[in-house]
């Protein structure tokens, strides 16, 4: 063969670069090369929008209260142009950003990392007794019936606060109910019901910690006080892990606060590392840092699906070049297989499958229309997000959740995939494309099996210098003349 | 070992080649890139061809954008047996077998039949690429019908058989008659489902069946025993197949060659990737051949030597005439 040298030492270049800058970086930085060994690290970020008038402005973001669950290892405001600081307004912290003058959009951060501590305790403040409050008629009537129906059948304030829940969320809600959330908003709502029947209680904006998401908004919970303690409660209902939810704001009314801006917005993005402390203090050092933990949490958080796409290639590579399977289209099963990361594996190969037998059924009558090759795709994309509105539709009134994560799948994809199949069926018959199907969602499931991995995902994003390997052994594969395993099969008749 | 498998090793001591080494040690070795164009488009390949006068079916009509269509009627109107296919397909997609009129309607060689308004949406489809590798814009070609000489009336089933010559360095090193079946719909190509009937380089005698990766004694259709078949102008043939190396520029590749009843041999089509199953046609690995061919030191030579040398040294049946002077092969190879 030529050049197989030159080959050979850009591989080995790539492997002693991957390997050895990791075992730099993990003798040095002490980054674990397991998943799971270390503290879980939440690093928040909160990003503020808003259209500044032309004059002085600024503006208040309320900050987290010390909290029992989380400690607070580092924060930071950056803002170019903008004075900052921090400071404390009746009991709750909070993020003062200062400008003379500034015009147009303006775009503001607050960053905060937390260590997920369940040991770490902070000792409430008892609540004020609390008020009775007024109600406008009707109102009153409605409330005080309400009440009337749950006390009997709650014995404390945990109790009356789940009962209270199940009325606000009931599937048919009495008339007292309807009545009061014409009015109130859930949160409001549940508290003055609760502070009519003598329970402290507040409602308060939490943030839900969940790796990778962007763009959130907090949501309104309700805190109630028993036992010495306030305890957390969804008023839609859902009871998601303690662990995950972030106490941010407790008193003032609102958020954020803007003077001299219009149209302003907070959002929140965050994501979960497992570094360990010294890596977090080195953090704020001033220095040149060319790691992926430099970058803003909310494009981290695209980072650790774009880290595992090369694993996926490498898996689409083995598996045509080695075992030789068909797939349709090269590079779509690390595509699908991306989209089951999001969906989990079963909800998402019934809903890919759910989509292109629909998909194929409604091509066959297309082909009877004799479109041109760019309107029938288009017209594909069209019914595929008819399809994916109406399964999710369907699924969510049948109750099935997993139904709704249809939307990850890639639609252009998923309609040129119908096109290819459709057409394969015309000219090969079914049965080729049950081979191709087949071998592409084969691939797309291996491929995902192993992009789910714990310690494919630690290592893709917490060492991207692995992606080096990765593409040496791709390289290498690119360079094999040996059979393929399926020609092993195809060749039997040699066997004579 | 099971029937269903077999072990890379003995692969090896065959001398098979699978699809890698085909792919990088030939195709991507011999195969310079921008000779592609000549034969993936198949209107270019005529255009060569001809220019080099070599034999090909008669060019009847080109429809190269969508409005030209409408006029495709009057082309076709007084045609009752033509092909239309992509000049860019590969793998034998698109092409549509006319043998036949019925009033208005086309009659395919399976028998099916097809109104003016199918044909014409046959046509929108290759124009949009539909048939073509990449899904690139096309150009159709219609040309006319090859008549199936008398000897392959016999032996095929609906529609012309064709023989794919593998040609390395201008050397014929392996061929297969490929007959169409009913479950290939009248195309000669095998993974459609046609049967490949590997021919001796040396004799144009038949060597072995194979359908769908199967070998088969008789013709699943016809009934007609493969074993004892004799290619008539065998020697035309591979003259016609040597001589596109020269043509096309390139090291590695697929003749495809009908037999016209008045007109003899034609050549089809070329093809810069030829698939893998002519050896097992052939009951042989190419990889001896074409290490051998390899490692000859001849250069120079006329297409007319070339095919001498092939007939004598890349035989089937020993018990036939003497080869020449046997070549000592390369490599690993007894």
């Amino acid at each position: 063969m030529p050049q197989r040298g030159p080959l050979i030492f850009i591989v080995v270049l790539l492997l002693v670069a991957g390997i050895g800058t990791a075992w730099y970086r993990h003798t040095t930085y002490r980054i674990p090369l397991l998943p799971g060994v270390q503290q879980t690290v939440w690093q928040v970020e909160a990003r503020v929008e808003y259209l500044a008038q032309g004059g002085a402005t600024q503006a208040f973001l309320t900050l987290p209260p010390d909290q029992s669950g989380f400690r607070v290892v580092g924060e930071a405001g950056a803002s170019p142009g903008f004075g900052f600081d921090l400071n404390t307004r009746d009991t709750q912290r909070q993020a003062h950003w200062t400008k003379r003058f500034a015009q147009g959009e303006q775009i503001l951060f607050y960053k905060l990392d937390l260590v997920r501590d369940p040991g770490y305790e902070v000792l409430p403040d008892p609540p004020p007794p609390p008020d009775t409050p007024v109600w406008e008629e009707p109102y009153q009537t409605a409330a005080l019936q309400l009440l009337q129906s749950v006390m009997p059948i709650s014995a404390d304030a945990r109790s009356l606060a789940r009962q209270l829940t199940q009325e606000l969320t009931a599937a048919r809600q009495s008339q007292n109910v309807a009545l009061l959330l014409e009015r109130y908003r859930p949160a409001t709502l549940m508290t003055t019901l609760l502070n009519a029947a003598g329970i402290p209680a507040r409602s308060v904006q939490v943030l839900e910690l969940e790796d990778g998401r962007r763009r959130q908004d907090l949501r309104e919970f309700v805190q109630f006080w028993q036992d010495d303690a306030w305890h957390l409660v969804d008023p839609g209902g859902t009871s998601p892990d303690p662990a995950r939810l972030l106490l941010w704001q407790t008193t003032t009314p609102s958020v954020l606060e803007v003077l001299g801006g219009s149209r302003s917005r907070v959002t929140f993005s965050m994501i979960s590392q497992i570094r360990p402390a010294a890596a977090l203090t080195n953090e704020q050092a001033p220095g040149f840092d060319l790691s992926l933990y430099s970058l803003p949490i909310a494009e981290q958080g695209m980072f650790k699906l774009i880290m595992l796409l090369p694993v996926g290639a490498l898996v689409v590579a083995l598996m045509r070049i080695l075992v030789g399977l068909k797939t349709s289209g090269t590079f779509m099963p690390v595509l699908i297989a991306l989209a089951f990361l999001q969906t989990n594996l079963l909800p998402g190969l019934t809903s890919f499958i759910l989509v292109v037998a629909i998909g194929l059924l409604i091509r066959s009558y297309l082909s009877a229309l004799n479109l041109l090759l760019v309107a029938r795709i288009a017209t594909l994309v069209v019914l595929v997000i008819g399809i994916i509105s109406i399964v999710s539709v369907i699924s969510y009134r049948l109750g099935l959740m997993a139904g709704l994560t249809i939307t990850f799948f890639p639609m252009i994809i998923l309609a040129w995939t119908i096109e290819r199949m459709s057409i394969t069926w015309e000219e090969e018959g079914p049965k080729e494309v049950v081979v191709q199907g087949g071998g592409s969602l084969l691939v797309a499931t291996l491929a995902f099996l192993v992009m789910d991995q714990a310690i494919v995902r630690h290592l893709a994003f917490n060492f991207p210098e692995l992606h080096l390997c990765v593409l040496a052994c791709i390289l290498m594969l690119g360079r094999y003349t040996g059979y393929r395993l399926m020609e092993l099969r195809r060749f039997a008749v040699f066997n004579r | 070992m099971s029937d269903r498998w077999i072990s890379p090793l003995k692969l090896r001591q065959l001398g098979i080649m699978g699809m890698n080494r085909r792919n990088i040690g030939y195709i991507g070795r011999y195969n310079p890139r921008n000779r592609y164009p000549l034969v993936d488009n198949k209107l270019k390949t005529k255009v060569v061809a001809q220019r080099a006068r070599l034999r090909v079916p008669d060019l009847l009509h080109v429809v190269e954008t969508q409005h030209e269509i409408e006029g495709i009627q009057a082309q076709i109107r007084d045609l009752s047996e033509f092909v239309i296919k992509p000049a860019q397909g590969s793998g034998g997609k698109g092409i549509l077998v006319i043998i036949d009129r019925d009033g208005d309607l086309y009659v395919k060689s399976s028998g099916a039949r097809l109104t003016l308004q199918d044909i014409k949406r046959h046509v929108t489809n290759i124009l949009s690429g539909l048939h073509s590798l990449g899904g690139r814009p096309d150009v159709v070609i219609i040309e006319s019908l090859v008549k199936i000489s008398p000897y392959f009336s016999a032996i095929s089933y609906e529609g012309v058989p064709d023989i794919r010559v593998i040609v390395f360095k201008g050397y014929p090193v392996m061929g297969m008659l490929r007959l169409a079946t009913h479950a290939s719909d009248g195309k000669a190509n095998l993974h459609q489902g046609a049967v490949g009937v590997g021919v001796d380089i040396a004799t144009g005698r038949s060597v072995a069946a194979v359908q769908n990766n199967r070998l088969v004694t008789h013709h699943p259709d016809t009934g007609t025993s493969l074993q004892d078949l004799v290619v008539p102008d065998w020697r035309t043939m591979l003259l016609l197949a040597a001589r596109c190396y020269e043509v096309t520029g390139l090291g590695y590749l697929g003749c495809d060659i009908v037999v016209d009843a008045t007109r003899g041999p034609l050549l089809l089509e070329l093809n810069a990737r030829p698939g893998l199953s002519i050896q097992i046609a052939n009951n042989q690995g190419l990889l001896p051949r074409l290490r051998h061919v390899e490692g000859l030191e001849d250069y120079y030579l006329t297409v007319e030597d070339r095919v001498e040398y092939a007939m004598a040294n890349f035989r089937h049946f020993p018990d036939q005439a003497p080869a020449a002077e046997p070549v000592p092969l390369t490599e690993e190879y007894p």
